[in-house]
């Protein structure tokens, strides 16, 4: 049964978890043995979802263990949904323990990063697994926690404690949301097991409720904004295949726990839940990739980046909930597929950008693009697979990126027959937010990649960089060939996901044709096809053609000469276009509104030889208005409940009967 | 026998109430002691008659236990460490018997109105019984809240103790072990904070808890 293998690989993983501490003592070899470990157990657990998705419905177990509450039992168990999501956790799982067998050799601390590796995988795993409420968030935490300790693993430096504190407490935030979220559902009998859940009738009110508890909860851990605020600092601060993990993987966790939730627990929607989530995603999108435009260390410029993929997800989540509840089944079907196949896309290739980032990393030791420069000549396989990740993430055709945004977008355009005039409205302007996301998401990657890859170095430290090792390529060349296999075949991917579908909306798409041409047809034939098929091949010949022209006909006529030297007589890399003035008509023309940025110019009066200053401000208004005010509160309020602290016994005694005689009162008047 | 039956263990648990009542206004160590053994004595009556009327053995053992140790092991051994700590002749001013009072006849209407309530269905002794229970235990904290010296809060403690063990009684098919447990505790807390006296004693030459206050507020 593929529940109870996966939970064996599990523990497979705990015990390593366990062992590491021993293992690190007694020997040097603990990196390549945990990696090594966890990259098996990762392959067995994606086959063992591979198998269960393709399976269908039948394949499905329950699996009970006398853990947790004791009338209840630990319940696992695999259906479409939970093996399409073990599938994306297990596929990064294992790319990244493959990258971490080359980049972990170079980690000063493993006894920080080893141990809490595997428990780390295990968590996200045994998340998908749960079948009741008890175990999901035991979880969920087990899983946050890990993933804390691996954020904390350089916590020399006061930036990434910060990160961890931050995390922390967004953590412990979402979790009580998820876990206030269970108990309204689980309501005063505590029915806890998801499948009898999902049968109880709720109050009129309660599913508007569960579905904002659900938002803050699983939106804090996926990256929702406002609640994204941890995550471009917690993020960039873990080692990079633990960055990419968090951030290509962890996030998808947090998508499964929102779409079990809201799609499968709580019963059905109502129009206005739709609303609200694709406005989220919509306002998350636009964000996220604003700030990334900005942004000049690299990791936190991906992590930002995932901000604005989980927008994009959450608008295609949002989009089925307004087709799920006006009963078009069709279109909701297509909707939540491409969300999903969006969020398969994302954890392949922002794994592989993470990766690539961290050889940049360890090979540069700088994560400011304004440092590089000029690596596609000193990292020459690493630059070819970023570039393949930059154009799957700016959604360039043939690439897989593509093709879930399309699809997202051939929902968008079915969204007049919704009956709702709101949502008649609303639906155009999201598929505007996600147009302008995608469009500056292109923008924002031919930064990074333009000033850190191309030019020349702007560094000593980029100019004498080298290459990175074996296993680290092949990782990043594995989930760059997986990118270009779901754009060239979507169709595969679409066929796999219509059992995740039927679950989630109760209908599927229809099936992808494989011939003629590998092409997908979301709707109907005479409304609108794309085969990545063609378009890699029209690509691949077009401009072997013109290469070949160019070099036949032009290369051979060329000569040197050094006249204006090309518009680049000065030899100073200073002199490159830079990060910052790439994004300046970006950052003018929407930085007073979504930043309230303005610069601040000093000149130095007239005879004085300072040089002139001039610097951007940038707010992040989120954390302003937002977070600044509820830290103030609570630390005062904390600080006011300081003299507890220091009370007679007498006055604790008081304080325990006057709660006593309260509660009684209470009971008295309440019955 | 069944109105009968009601009607004396309700006597007798509102014995208790009442006995609790005079524990609030005693101003003298002995007299406090010597009414918590009467406390004690009521309960053990009151769980003997539970036994009887329930016709359940193994409540005269509590019924037992409670006289033998409330009544005469932990008075007689609190009366000797009041006089080795020299305490027996000072006089404990009660804030306001007055207000302790009207607070105490308060609580008592608090528990009765909950209890009647919240058990309407149940059958009638055990609800009666568990609500003049819930008055002792009310106003053993009473007690315990309104008392500076040490040995009054532990007799406070002790008399809120007694109220678990009515509750335990008056509710049908408590196992022994309940209160076998419950009474253990008792001797538990009785050695704890025994020993706890002689150390704030060795300290501070002084019961008063104010004096413990006043150390740790030297210390921030």
């Amino acid at each position: 049964m593929p529940v109870s293998v996966a939970l064996w690989s599990v523990a497979v993983l705990i015990v390593v978890a366990l062992a590491t501490p021993i293992l690190l003592r007694r020997s040097a070899a603990a990196t390549p043995v945990v990696y090594g470990v966890a990259a098996v157990v990762a392959l067995v657990l994606f086959a063992t979802a591979v198998a269960a998705l393709l399976g269908g419905t039948d394949i499905s177990g329950e699996v009970v263990l006398p853990l947790g509450l004791p009338w209840v039992g630990a319940h696992f168990r695999i259906d479409p949904l939970s093996a399409f999501f073990l599938l994306v956790i297990d596929l990064g799982a294992a790319a990244a323990s493959l990258y971490a067998l080359g980049y972990g050799a170079h980690e000063e601390h493993p006894e920080r990063v080893l141990p809490f590796y595997p428990a780390f995988l295990a968590g996200m795993n045994l998340v998908i697994l749960a079948a009741d409420a008890f175990s999901f968030l035991v979880s969920w935490e087990f899983m946050s926690l890990a993933s804390w300790a691996l954020v904390m693993a350089h916590h020399h430096e006061p930036e990434n404690r910060r990160a961890g504190y931050v995390y922390l407490v967004m953590a412990s935030f979402g979790t009580l949301m998820l876990l206030l979220a269970f108990g309204l559902m689980a309501g005063a009998d505590g029915v806890y097991g998801f499948a009898e859940m999902r049968h109880r009738v709720h109050a009129e009110w309660l599913p508007g409720l569960v579905l904002v508890l659900a938002l803050l909860g699983a939106g804090s851990k996926a990256g929702l904004v406002p609640l994204h605020v941890w995550l471009p600092l917690a993020h960039p601060a873990a080692p990079s295949h633990v960055s990419a993990l968090m951030s290509g993987v962890m996030t998808k966790v947090a998508v499964y726990g929102f779409v079990r939730i809201v799609f499968d627990l709580v019963g059905d929607p109502a129009w206005w839940w739709g609303a609200l989530v694709m406005a989220l995603g919509a306002l998350t999108a636009v964000l996220g990739v604003l700030h990334a435009i900005l942004e000049r260390d690299l990791k936190r410029l991906l992590a930002y980046s995932t901000v604005e993929n989980i927008g994009i997800v959450f608008i295609g989540l949002g989009l089925a909930l307004a087709f799920r509840t006006n009963e078009m089944a069709g279109p909701a079907a297509l909707a939540v597929t491409a969300a999903l196949f969006h969020a398969l896309n994302h954890s392949l290739f922002k794994g592989l950008m993470f990766f690539g980032a961290g050889a940049v990393l360890g090979a540069t030791g700088e994560r400011d693009i304004e440092k590089l420069g000029g690596l596609i000549h000193r990292l020459p396989v690493t630059a070819v697979m970023m570039l393949g990740g930059a154009m799957a993430i700016s959604a360039l055709p043939p690439l897989n990126g593509f093709v879930s945004e399309w699809m997202l977008f051939q929902a968008i355009l079915l969204s007049p027959d919704l009956p709702q005039w709101a949502l008649k409205f609303m639906v155009p302007a999201v598929g505007a937010a996600l147009a302008f996301s995608a469009a500056l998401a292109g923008a924002c990657f031919v930064r990074a990649y333009g000033v850190a890859f191309l030019g020349r170095p702007r560094s000593p430290a980029a100019a004498k960089a080298g290459e990175v090792d074996g296993f680290s390529r092949v990782a990043m060349g594995l989930l760059l060939a997986l990118c270009l296999l779901a754009g060239i075949v979507p169709g595969l991917v679409i066929d796999a996901l219509s059992s995740v579908a039927v679950l989630v909306v109760g209908h599927d798409m229809p099936p992808q044709p494989l011939f003629p041409s590998l092409s997908i047809v979301p709707v109907s034939e005479s409304r609108s096809s794309y085969s990545g098929m063609l378009v890699f091949v029209f690509i691949l010949s077009s401009s072997a053609i013109a290469a070949w022209a160019i070099h036949r006909f032009a290369s051979r006529t060329l000569r040197r000469a050094p006249a204006w030297d090309c518009g680049f007589p000065d030899a100073s890399p200073m002199t490159q276009y830079a990060a910052d003035s790439f994004a300046m008509p970006i950052r003018r023309v929407f930085g007073p509104v979504a930043f309230r940025s303005h610069i601040e110019r000093r000149m130095p009066p007239p005879g004085d030889p300072a040089p002139a200053e001039l610097k951007v401000v940038k707010h992040d208004l989120s954390w302003e208005i937002l977070y600044a005010p509820i830290a103030g509160r609570v630390s005062r309020l904390g600080e006011r409940l300081n003299t507890l602290q220091f009370l007679s016994i007498r006055s604790y005694l008081t304080l325990v009967f006057a709660a006593l005689v309260g509660l009684l009162v209470v009971v008295a008047i309440w019955a | 026998m069944g109105r009968f039956a009601l009607d004396l263990a309700h006597m007798l648990a509102g014995g208790m109430v009442l006995v609790s009542f005079m524990l609030l206004y005693q101003n003298r160590m002995f007299g406090l002691l010597n009414v918590f053994a009467l406390h004690a004595v009521v309960l053990s009556a009151s769980v003997a008659w539970q036994a009887h009327v329930q016709a359940a053995p193994h409540l005269y053992v509590t019924a037992a236990i409670a006289l033998l140790l409330k009544a005469i092991v932990i008075p007689v051994a609190l009366r000797r460490m009041v006089i080795r700590l020299g305490i027996h002749r000072s006089i404990e001013t009660v804030g306001g018997i007055g207000l302790t009072m009207l607070m105490g006849i308060a609580l008592v209407a608090l528990s009765m109105m909950v209890m009647l309530q919240a058990a309407a269905e149940a059958d009638p002794l055990a609800r009666e019984d568990v609500a003049l229970a819930l008055s002792v235990i009310l106003l053993g904290l009473l007690m315990m809240v309104t008392r500076y010296n040490a040995v009054s809060q532990i007799v406070g403690f002790m008399s809120l103790e007694n109220g678990l063990i009515l509750a335990a009684a008056g509710a049908k098919g408590m196992p022994l072990v309940v209160e076998i447990s419950v009474a253990f505790s008792v001797l538990v807390a009785f050695i704890v904070i025994g020993v706890f006296l002689f150390r704030i004693r060795e300290r501070f030459d002084s019961v008063d808890t104010h004096a413990l206050d006043d150390y740790r507020e030297g210390r921030q």
